[in-house]
């Protein structure tokens, strides 16, 4: 076996360790996206998940007005985790509507009562039928839709701190 | 108290593989007796791995949430059989039991290695060591199982309901002791190159753990097929997933380890090559869990995403395979050449069939790594089975037709003219299947189905031929294991063929009471309605399907709902016959009222994991085979002693 040939295993090997290495060291940005952004959003009615919020249907999400639609659940922990972020977006003059999964309607004043209620309108969606329609995979995740009733930005998982005014300013974009 | 002890446990281990390592440093540099205490620490080290590992078992057996592994991966209300394996269906626990059959492993190797030679077993012990510590490393520093949290919830998050499914249960630890298997070749083959040690004797001590690793493999290949096939509700079988190639790629590499491994140990020839491929192999299991770990690529399997432990495997990849490759090349150049052969002999077909599955090894792994390429140039790729198929489909093919030829081959040297006169009949059974093949499907079916058909029933023949006029009853049991496992994958060829050749597929809306016909069945669809199970409810799909004047069967699909965490799964119906497979897939409900169902007949799809089981079995009688064959000589010179 030729001096070089022995070496070149290792020399493939680097070149594998360097693609991988610079794999790992870039942003992520892998994360799913709906496959439903640019798209209207699905037609629903969803029943009240909360005693003092009214429910929630398609309709209402084309009222002229952007508005951020947040996915979550009261058996959620993410969900409680965002929830200051959610306040703070409200704060910030933005409508937040919501969906509640797999839910159910004391559990979901219990939660609201103790992490604070945002919500404009809250639907109960008892078999994540809307929530799959959405392209959603999972809890917690908010969509920014437009006052037509187009879904033109996606979240998934819990808002942190940093990405409050991405979202202040995809609804401001959303708002044009 | 039990979650405290099982760290202490695996703290202890650690402290004792580094105490394994020193002790063969020492040992092999300086001539002392400090190599008589390696084999104990080995046997104590295994020991306390798998104690750490039973206490893992028990806390999520007794669904102690106060451990946050535990709380965030099992629920008090899960079938038992569920939360045993909760243990290892999350990122901590499968780390734990490697680890555990990594110390096993070594165990054994102390216990009952007697081949080797004693520098060689000792350096060997040393490397199994150092790869340990690593993975140590990796549990006590990254992904401690044990962890408490403070205050403990009420109840747990559960497991991912994909992975509730006995198939699944126990799919991961077949793989990991495959995996594990590898990482013993692996030290075998950089203690042989510590000591230069390369020789028939070394491969034959190494052969029944690349045996043994490769069975294992075997198995965890195709019951993860199995699983995929009837979980996902896809209806296919192979989908060149990431994660699957994490696992198909060791497989390809111990393939062929294990038949240079033979030409090693019976001709002493391919030294290099074969230390090579050991290498190759535990690299490829290496590369596959941190594929899978590390979130890198995209998957259906959606693992933990988290760049931290990925940059620790990646730091183990390093050191381990780096520093592998490196020994290679220092040391290499001193193992002389082993024996030579003719270019016609069963060597050269044993090289063939390496270059073979090292292409097809090379091809997946660039298949698999592509997107990660292109994303480093800014292009966003994915690269899906028809790159797969159209690229390792015909060099599979090849490699199939060399391995009917193989065994027809002397060792060393051979007549051409001979071997084909013994592979006649395989070859005459070809032209009859092509001919038979080219008037029922000609034109019908795509080209590589077709070539598969023809070729799986010539390969199936020349499979047989090594037992043609020998005598059955002294013909040695690995010798029979060579022609199950070579007859195995024939099957399962042609039933990947079947299968892509003419499975028919039916997509209908229907409603309760509607009968739906496709492919010589008639399904009635009866009823639907919800059912509840131990952590699911389901709707339930009540349907009765016949075939011909046959006796009606009932068949129940489900989409099922899991609450902890949310999930939908799909349970599609399965109907087994000696020629095939119904598989019906209740779908989602349409606005007017209708149910989606799915409805496929997959012809003789069953042989594929028929295939895959045959493959392992005649592995697993070679290894019988072999080891039995030791054991009796071994008794026989002590008799003859006495």
């Amino acid at each position: 076996m030729s001096r070089w040939a022995i070496w070149l295993p290792l020399g493939l090997f680097l070149a594998f360790f360097a693609l991988f290495a610079s794999g790992l060291l870039k942003p992520d940005d892998r994360l799913i996206t709906s496959k439903m952004i640019g798209k209207p959003i699905p037609q629903f009615a969803l029943p009240a998940a909360a005693s003092d919020r009214p429910p929630l249907s398609n309709a209402d999400l084309a009222t002229g007005k952007p508005r951020l639609l947040n996915i979550f659940a009261s058996w959620c922990v993410p969900c409680a985790a965002e929830s200051p972020q959610l306040m703070a977006l409200k704060q910030a003059g933005a409508e937040i509507d919501a969906v509640a999964i797999r839910d159910a309607r004391p559990d979901v004043d219990r939660f609201l009562k103790r992490w604070g209620n945002p919500y404009t309108r809250i639907g109960l969606d008892a078999r994540s039928s809307l929530q799959i329609a959405m392209g959603s995979s999972g809890v917690p995740e908010t969509f920014v839709i437009d006052g037509k009733g187009t879904i033109v930005h996606q979240h998934i998982g819990d808002i942190r701190e940093e990405d409050v005014p991405l979202l202040l300013q995809k609804l401001a974009e959303a708002g044009q | 108290m039990i979650a405290e002890a099982g760290l202490a446990a695996l703290w202890l281990a650690a402290a004792l593989a580094f105490l394994q390592l020193s002790l063969v440093y020492f040992g092999l540099t300086d001539k002392g007796d400090l190599l008589a205490a390696v084999r104990p620490v080995a046997v104590v080290q295994g020991l306390l791995t798998a104690l750490s590992f039973l206490l893992l078992v028990t806390l999520f057996l007794r669904s102690d949430m106060s451990v946050a592994l535990v709380a965030t991966n099992s629920h008090s209300a899960k079938p038992w059989l569920y939360k045993f394996a909760g243990t290892w269906g999350n990122h901590e626990g499968s780390m734990l039991l490697w680890v555990m059959v990594m110390g096993i492993a070594g165990a054994a190797v102390a216990l009952f290695e007697r081949a080797l030679r004693r520098d060689t077993h000792m350096a060997t012990l040393g490397a199994q060591a150092l790869i340990s510590l690593g993975f140590y490393a990796f549990l006590l520093f990254s992904s401690n199982p044990f962890a408490r949290i403070n205050p403990a919830p009420a109840d747990g998050q559960g497991l991912n309901p994909l992975l509730q499914d006995p198939g699944l249960a126990f799919h991961p630890p077949t793989l990991y002791l495959g995996y594990v298997g590898l990482s013993v070749a692996f030290s075998f083959a950089v203690g042989a190159l510590m000591t230069r040690n390369v020789d028939a004797t070394f491969a034959r001590a190494m052969r029944p753990w690349v045996l043994a690793a490769w069975i294992l493999l075997t198995l965890g290949i195709t019951a993860g097929s199995y699983w995929a096939y009837y979980e996902l509700g896809w209806g296919g079988w192979w989908f060149w997933d990431p994660v699957e190639n994490a696992s198909l790629m060791p497989w390809l590499a111990a393939t062929a380890l294990l038949h240079s491994v033979t030409v090693l140990a019976t001709r002493d020839a391919l030294r290099a090559w074969t230390i090579m491929l050991a290498v190759v192999a535990f690299s490829m299991s290496m590369v596959g869990t941190f594929l899978v770990r590390s979130g890198i690529l995209t998957s259906v399997h959606a693992f933990a995403v988290d760049p931290e432990r990925g940059t620790f495997i990646l730091g183990l990849l390093a050191l381990y395979i780096g520093g592998a490759l490196a020994l290679f090349g220092l040391r290499i150049g001193t193992v002389r050449e082993g024996a030579q052969f003719e270019l016609v002999s069963r060597e050269t077909m044993l090289v063939v069939n390496n270059l073979l599955l090292s292409v097809i090894l090379g091809l997946v792994l660039i298949g698999t790594l592509y997107p990660l390429m292109t994303e480093a140039f800014g292009h966003k790729v994915s690269v899906g089975p028809p790159y797969f198929d159209r690229i390792a489909g015909p060099i599979a093919l090849a490699l199939v037709i060399a391995m009917a030829a193989g065994p027809l081959t002397r060792w060393r040297k051979d007549q051409a003219r001979a071997v084909a006169r013994r592979l006649l009949l395989p070859a005459v059974v070809l032209l009859l299947a092509l001919s038979l093949v080219s008037v029922l499907a000609w034109g019908r079916i795509g080209v590589l189905p077709f070539l598969g058909l023809v070729i799986s029933a010539g390969v199936a023949v020349g499979s047989l031929a090594p037992l043609w006029k020998r005598n059955l009853r002294r013909t040695p049991l690995f010798t029979f294991g060579m022609v199950v496992a070579h007859l195995g994958c024939a099957v399962s060829l042609a039933g990947m063929a079947a299968d892509s050749a003419f499975t028919v597929e039916k997509l209908v809306a229907a409603r309760p009471g509607d009968t739906i016909q496709t492919a010589g069945w008639t399904l009635r669809f009866d009823d639907i309605r919800p059912i509840a199970g131990d952590n699911w409810t389901a709707l339930q799909g009540d349907m009765t399907v016949s075939r011909g004047g046959g006796a009606a069967v009932d068949i129940h699909p489900q989409a099922r709902f899991f609450t902890t965490p949310p999930t939908n799964t799909t349970e599609a119906a399965l109907l087994t016959r000696w020629d095939g497979q119904l598989y019906v897939v209740l779908g989602q409900e349409t606005e007017d009222g209708r149910w989606q169902v799915r409805i496929w007949w997959k012809p003789f799809v069953t042989l594929i994991w028929l295939g895959g089981i045959m493959i392992a079995f005649g592995g697993a009688l070679s290894l019988i085979g072999r080891e039995r064959r030791g054991w009796l000589q071994k008794l026989r010179r002590r008799e003859a002693v006495a």
